[in-house]
């Protein structure tokens, strides 16, 4: 009577902390530039090793620019910080994925396309988009720089054990409605923190119908509503996706994998703390107004009043509104926007690449419209070469840049200038998320191809 | 950052009165270049507290001198969410904080704080009005948080609440000790669930 949770969490503990946390053991260790430094110099003022450094991958992506990768990052500051994690890969003896390296790319996107992110495995990782591979049935959560310290040098954590909480999301969705929107659909009902100390299991028919890379951006969104992490159990789809992956096991040692693998799910009787259940009917193309990802609604929809906020929330919900230079009631359909973003370790896979692609094929971008196109990866890169969505995306006017997180988070070169609308298929609208004083609006890669041609929000299921 | 033993502690609160501050406005991704913990506390909500110029905004609490030396940040609802960044503890703690008081904090928030020995006091949402009312009466307003009892007190009406956290990390707070240490004590355990297990 375990959940899936409960089975990979109990296999990996070590041990329980008298009135306290849970000492787990971790699989994989994924490391980027930005959050692992400080924990490298940690263990260096301790005098120690990586206890386990075949288990650590390391790969930067936050400060990568999205062109020009052959030559050394222009911005000195940048470039320190990603020089900073190959020396550190290469002092500790740990795998290292750097800038054009065939392997590189946002580390959500490369652990599961590698086959390094497995059913059953603990995975952390310095990013609280972690959450990603809990698609492939591991449990897998974002953690701080101290924790990362702490796994660098014993491959174990100290964590309380989360709730367990399942979503359930029966029926099928309707044409045009995608994993993007089901994860923001989730969002705007659960709130920013309606999952908080939770870890969520995904189910129902909507689930299983997801492809691999639509679970992986469902599961990617689970901390948008303050989740400790989200998975789905492991199915044929999952295996079919993972078979022949370069680190995926091979031969009779897949066969063990496999048979282990299928015990994965939750037990028919097993109790979970909350159960939330959904219909995938109710949802259409969604698309956020505010500046948290639970403030999204149906693109058809206006944008709520005040007086249906909680009073202790009305202030906090005026000054997002005032920010994005929207009022309550408004309609968001053609509104003019300025850029549009397709890409991150949400949206950065080839499957939302055939999405864009499919709505812009024989149509021209918006010439007020700037677009940043990002693949995920080098690999998705070269599947988007292989499918020919280049041309596609060329002779509608679209330039593909090179990978990395991007405009998600700007840390690179590609920021949204003040005041400007950007329709971004990334994970946060935060204030400034995309460079200081950019205002984003979250949605899936259709409605972020609907915008690009019409540059106005634009229903994609108008454009059929 | 140091291994500040946590206590007892009375301080006056800045108050933060907003729902969902997440760590993007904490400390903006353009600040997470660095590669040591040093510094964060300049640019703790950097775009609230200053303007594009660069010059302080004067009308955010952080620039008001009223509260300069406040050992605690008083929030609104669900602090902390968003990114792992464990840069906006280092922000917090790198400012002056010790203690940041909400009636509900983002997961790994909570634990990025506690491990930078800075304490997250998850109180009541009429215990949070009250203080906010108190210190918007009186910015003066002194607030005591006694570790060892898990008891936090409004100093300006008298009224107290307990607070949770586990007995293991009180230890560490109290103490000045971090998780390594305790990790690095038990290889024996890590290397026979391998054994176990792999």
């Amino acid at each position: 009577m375990n959940t899936l949770f409960d089975k990979i969490w109990d296999k990996h503990v070590v041990q329980i902390v008298n009135d306290g946390p849970t000492q787990l053991y971790i699989d994989r260790l994924y490391c980027h530039e930005v959050t692992s430094p400080q924990a490298f110099a940690g263990l260096r003022l301790r005098g120690l090793q990586c206890f386990r450094p075949k288990q650590i991958y390391c790969m930067p992506d936050h400060n990568t620019p999205t062109h020009d990768q052959d030559k050394p990052i222009a911005d000195p500051i940048s470039k320190a910080q990603v020089d900073t994690l190959e020396k550190n890969a290469l002092d500790f003896g740990l795998s290292y994925y750097g800038m054009m390296n065939p392997r590189n790319g946002i580390i959500h996107v490369v652990g599961p396309e590698r086959g390094l992110t497995l059913p059953g495995m603990t995975i952390v990782c310095g990013d609280s988009h972690t959450s990603t591979h809990g698609a492939m049935g591991a449990v897998a959560f974002g953690i701080g720089t101290s924790e990362v310290e702490m796994v660098l040098a014993s491959q174990c954590i100290l964590q309380t054990k989360p709730k367990s909480m399942r979503i359930t999301i029966d029926g099928k969705l309707s044409l045009g409605v995608v994993a993007k929107d089901m994860a923001l659909y989730l969002m705007s009902k659960m709130t920013t923190s309606g999952a908080t100390g939770y870890f969520v299991e995904y189910a129902g028919e909507a689930v299983r119908n997801l492809s691999m890379e639509g679970r992986l951006t469902l599961c990617n969104l689970s901390i948008e509503m303050g989740a400790r992490g989200g998975m789905i159990a492991p199915d044929e789809t999952t295996f079919a996706y993972l078979k022949g992956k370069e680190f995926a096991p091979k031969g009779d040692e897949w066969e063990k994998a496999l048979a282990y693998w299928k015990t994965l799910k939750s037990d028919k009787d097993a109790v979970f703390d909350k159960e939330i259940v959904f219909h995938a009917e109710d949802i259409e193309p969604m698309v956020t107004y505010g500046t948290n990802p639970g403030m999204g609604m149906g693109i058809t929809c206006h944008i709520p009043l005040e007086t249906t906020v909680p009073e202790a929330g009305r202030y906090s919900y005026m000054k997002a509104l005032e920010y994005m230079g929207f009022q309550p009631g408004e309609q968001l359909l053609g509104k003019k926007i300025d850029y549009v973003f397709l890409g991150s370790c949400t949206n950065g896979r080839i499957e939302d690449f055939r999405a864009f692609a499919s709505l812009v094929k024989g149509r021209k971008k918006a010439d007020a419209v700037t677009a940043w196109i990002v693949p995920g990866s080098w690999e998705v890169d070269k599947q988007i070469h292989e499918e020919g969505i280049d041309k596609i995306l060329e002779s509608a006017g679209f330039a593909i840049r090179q990978p990395g997180c991007s405009a998600c988070l700007a840390m690179n070169d590609d920021k949204i200038p003040t005041g400007k609308y950007a329709v971004s298929t990334s994970n946060r609208n935060f204030q400034g998320r995309q460079g200081p004083g950019s205002r984003t609006l979250l949605a899936s890669p259709l409605v972020a191809a609907a915008a690009a041609i019409t540059g106005v929000i634009t229903d994609p299921r108008t454009l059929k | 950052m140091m291994k500040q033993k946590f206590n007892r502690l009375i301080s006056t609160c800045v108050p933060l009165p907003l729902e969902n501050v997440d760590t993007d406005q904490i400390i903006p991704a353009r600040f997470l270049k660095a590669t040591d913990k040093e510094g964060f506390g300049d640019n703790l909500f950097r775009d609230w507290r200053y303007d594009k110029k660069g010059n302080k905004n004067t009308s955010f609490v952080l620039n008001d001198p009223a509260y300069s030396g406040s050992k605690i940040l008083l929030a609104g609802k669900n602090f902390g969410s968003g990114s792992s960044r464990e840069h906006a503890a280092w922000a917090i703690a790198g400012y002056g904080f010790r203690a940041v008081i909400s009636s509900f904090f983002a997961d790994i928030f909570r634990n990025n704080a506690l491990n930078n020995f800075v304490l997250p006091v998850v109180v009541s949402e009429p215990f949070l009005a009250e203080l906010f009312a108190s210190v918007r009466n009186d910015k003066k307003a002194m607030v005591e948080i006694d570790l060892p009892h898990q008891q936090i007190t409004n100093l300006t009406t008298g009224n107290s609440e307990t607070f949770e956290i586990n007995d293991y990390k009180k230890h560490c707070l109290e103490q000045g000790v971090d998780d390594i240490d305790f990790l690095l004590s038990n290889k024996d355990k890590i290397e026979k669930w391998e054994h176990d297990n792999v």
